[in-house]
């Protein structure tokens, strides 16, 4: 797959502080792509150096192959963590101006706004100042403003921050879809849990470093811990739980089931395979349950940082 | 991609469509007029009132002096005491008694004249009323003395040095003070100007700040387009507004004073004496030369030195306004940093009145119309009593170079300051911005 964009080795000071220090990312074509990482650890400034908001001290970055230009601000959709939209603005006037900030013209932004206001059924705000608005109200105006300009590279910095369950639902369905019709998409977040539902590829910087980048997939996989999550129903669970534990490295553990089985976690060596430890299974009970063990985002959010 | 236009339309027109700009734009002027209208119509009715000054002239050296005018009625008093008098004056409640004794000498009578009243008199009738008699008793102590007087005020002279300039320009001490008013104008016009819309463009970028939208922006624009639309923008909101101003205080001047009748060139005393001095041929030279000092001021020099030095030293201040909304959070936290820019401009007037008067080709006035952040007030101010053209030109370039210099310096701290929140800086953290 090809990559929209490339960061190589890019490094930032501002004083004494290195905010990021030689940070590479790659994000392919028509992918989702999490840059994720705890507070300060530079996603912001990464992602103020991809809109040429603030250059960088060294290396360069990559857009659909050409070194960074100040027209590629029109391919560029940026939701920035700190919202805002001039308050004693009325909407409409608004969005048009900013959308010709990225260089549509104000028939064309005329246009694709009545489509994006059907669409999220915000029309009637047309005259309203954004003082008037609430706060998730002004968030889909910001949406909005982000979008308009069809760009290939949107970048947005905790987007479902402000939204209610049902908002932040249609918002990522409009993510998803922006990304089925040829977007790029860059995803800032600390919630784990949309990672997990949305990003194919992800980053994790922490202290101005990346620790870790690569498919969500090849990432869990490199993370697993070869651990098996088994159910078995037996009259002895004290016995049973005994005799396993002798042969594999085993703990109790707990999850729903409609069975009182004797429930663990059987971590194995590189040696054994897990058909292995289900024909032994099969041999001691009833075997109920039998999944591998997948670390979740978050787990690997926690263990890379804490291990650097 | 310039999208510097489009700033600065938008700019223009959120504050040309601000409620408060639109009731501030037509409001002003309207107080200001109803002010001078009312200051004007009280004054009048002060001035309308004919005063009666009853005199007691025991002497009978000075009883032809007192004429009546339209606002002064002399009641002279004949054959009564002085106790009598101030009886008389008190009870008819005129405006007071001027009473001058019989003394032997002139020098003697002098010493006892006096102005009775019930409250203080006011000063300009005093004043009227010592220079007639000091004019009479003159002309009696001439006579006394044997001098004719017709052959005085035949062989009196009056002497005016035409001034002319080695170039053949002429020039006159009125054309000074018509120079010098001149200049004061134009110094003070930029001077409010600066203040005025300097600090309106360094709100608007604090408000642009709190309202969080400044990333989106300058996501899509240079930070330095952005900087210049706003300062564009809001000028030519200012000049909007001062021109409207001017407008509606004209038409407003002239209806009200057509309305209310009320004659802004009051007749005061002072007034009469002006239009008494007037029919002076050797005053309405003076008037002449006001006249010919207009057309002799160095015009087209000075509407070109006017506008671009006017343009230059309002842009160089209004970056460094900019400069100071990009760094900090909110109005309060400028304080600190106005004084540094109001400084260099009250010296830049203060300069301009206390040296150019003095000697406005003086190292001192030739020094700060050089001096970029004083230059605009100072050389407005020179520039009609006749500047070198390379001086001009000089002190002009200067100035072009330091707004180029303050305006990289401006989008530094700006590109980096407006992304900067909750933090007020200090001057050594801007000194660091600049490095980033």
């Amino acid at each position: 797959m090809k990559n929209l964009l490339e960061a190589h080795a890019v490094s930032k000071k501002f004083g004494d502080f290195t905010a990021l220090n030689k940070v590479s990312i790659s994000v392919p074509k028509g992918s989702i792509f999490g840059l994720l990482g705890p507070n300060g650890a530079g996603k912001t400034t990464l992602i103020r150096v991809i809109n040429q908001i603030t250059m960088p001290d060294a290396g360069h970055v990559l857009l659909d192959d050409e070194p960074l230009q100040s027209h590629h601000v029109q391919n560029i959709g940026y939701l920035p963590e700190e919202r805002g939209l001039y308050k004693s603005m009325k909407v409409g006037e608004q969005v048009l101006y900013l959308a010709q900030l990225k260089g549509l013209s104000k028939a064309e932004a005329k246009i694709r706004l009545k489509y994006w206001f059907d669409r999220l059924e915000i029309g009637d705000w047309w005259n309203k100042k954004i003082q008037e608005l609430s706060k998730g109200m002004a968030q889909k105006i910001q949406f909005v403003v982000t979008v308009l300009h069809e760009p290939k590279l949107l970048i947005f910095d905790e987007p479902f921050s402000g939204f209610d369950p049902i908002n932040a639902n249609l918002i990522k369905d409009e993510i998803l879809r922006l990304r089925d019709n040829g977007a790029t998409v860059i995803f800032s977040t600390h919630r784990m849990e949309s990672v997990e539902e949305l990003c194919d590829h992800i980053a994790l910087i922490h202290q101005s470093n990346k620790i870790l980048d690569g498919k969500l997939t090849d990432i869990k996989r490199q993370y697993k811990t070869n651990t098996f999550e088994i159910g078995i129903n037996t009259a002895d669970k004290v016995a049973l739980a005994e005799t396993i534990s002798q042969k594999f490295d085993a703990s109790l553990t707990d999850f729903r089931s409609l069975n009182d089985a004797l429930k663990l976690n059987i971590k194995l060596s590189e040696n054994e395979s897990a058909n292995d430890l289900l024909s032994y299974l099969t041999t001691k009970g009833e075997v109920s349950h039998f999944v591998e063990v997948i670390p979740s985002a978050n787990d690997i959010f926690i263990q890379a940082v804490k291990n650097n | 991609m310039n999208h510097l236009p489009l700033i600065i339309k938008r700019e223009y027109l959120t504050k040309v469509r601000n409620k408060s700009f639109i009731v501030m734009t037509i409001l002003s002027p309207i107080i200001m007029i109803a002010l001078i209208a009312v200051v004007g119509y009280l004054s009048q009715l002060n001035n309308n009132k004919t005063r009666t000054i009853s005199v007691l002239d025991e002497s009978e050296l000075v009883t032809d002096i007192f004429q009546n005018t339209e606002h002064t009625k002399y009641n002279l008093l004949n054959n009564v005491s002085l106790d009598d008098a101030k009886t008389i004056v008190e009870e008819a409640e005129t405006y007071g008694l001027l009473y001058i004794p019989k003394q032997d000498s002139i020098d003697a009578l002098v010493k006892h004249i006096k102005f009775y009243s019930k409250e203080t008199p006011s000063l300009s009738v005093i004043s009227s009323l010592e220079s007639k008699l000091e004019n009479r008793l003159r002309d009696v102590k001439l006579q006394q003395q044997g001098i004719d007087l017709e052959k005085l005020t035949a062989s009196r002279t009056k002497v005016n040095i035409a001034q002319e300039s080695f170039i053949g320009e002429k020039t006159s001490k009125i054309d000074s003070y018509f120079k010098l008013g001149f200049g004061l104008a134009a110094g003070y016009l930029l001077f409010m100007f600066i203040i005025i819309y300097g600090n309106m463009i360094m709100r608007s970028i604090i408000e642009e700040k709190t309202s969080r939208i400044i990333e989106v922006i300058i996501s899509s624009v240079k930070p330095i387009q952005l900087m210049l639309g706003k300062i564009i923008g809001t000028s030519l909101a200012g000049i909007t507004q001062f021109v409207i101003w001017i407008i509606i205080g004209s038409i407003l001047m002239t209806v009200v004073s057509a309305f209310l009748g009320i004659d802004l060139m009051q007749q005061t005393p002072q007034n009469e004496m002006m239009q008494k001095a007037m029919e002076n041929p050797e005053v309405a030279m003076e008037m002449q030369n006001l006249v010919a000092a207009f057309y002799n001021l160095p015009i087209a020099n000075l509407i070109i030195a006017f506008i671009l030095f006017f343009i230059g030293g309002y842009l160089l201040y209004s970056s460094l306004y900019a400069a100071i909304g990009a760094a900090v959070d909110n109005e309060t936290d400028t304080q600190q940093f106005m004084l540094p820019i109001i400084m260099p401009l009250v010296l830049a007037v203060y300069i301009g009145i206390f040296t150019v008067i003095e000697d406005p080709h003086g190292t001192v006035s030739t020094i700060f119309s050089f001096i970029p952040f004083t230059s605009p007030v100072v050389m407005l101010m020179r520039i009609p009593f006749g500047v070198p053209i390379w001086q001009q030109v000089l002190s002009f370039l200067l100035l072009v170079g330091t707004f180029m210099l303050t305006v990289w310096f401006a989008a530094k701290i700006y590109r980096v300051g407006i992304l900067m929140y909750g933090k007020k800086p200090s001057y050594k953290e801007l000194i660091k911005w600049i490095k980033y």
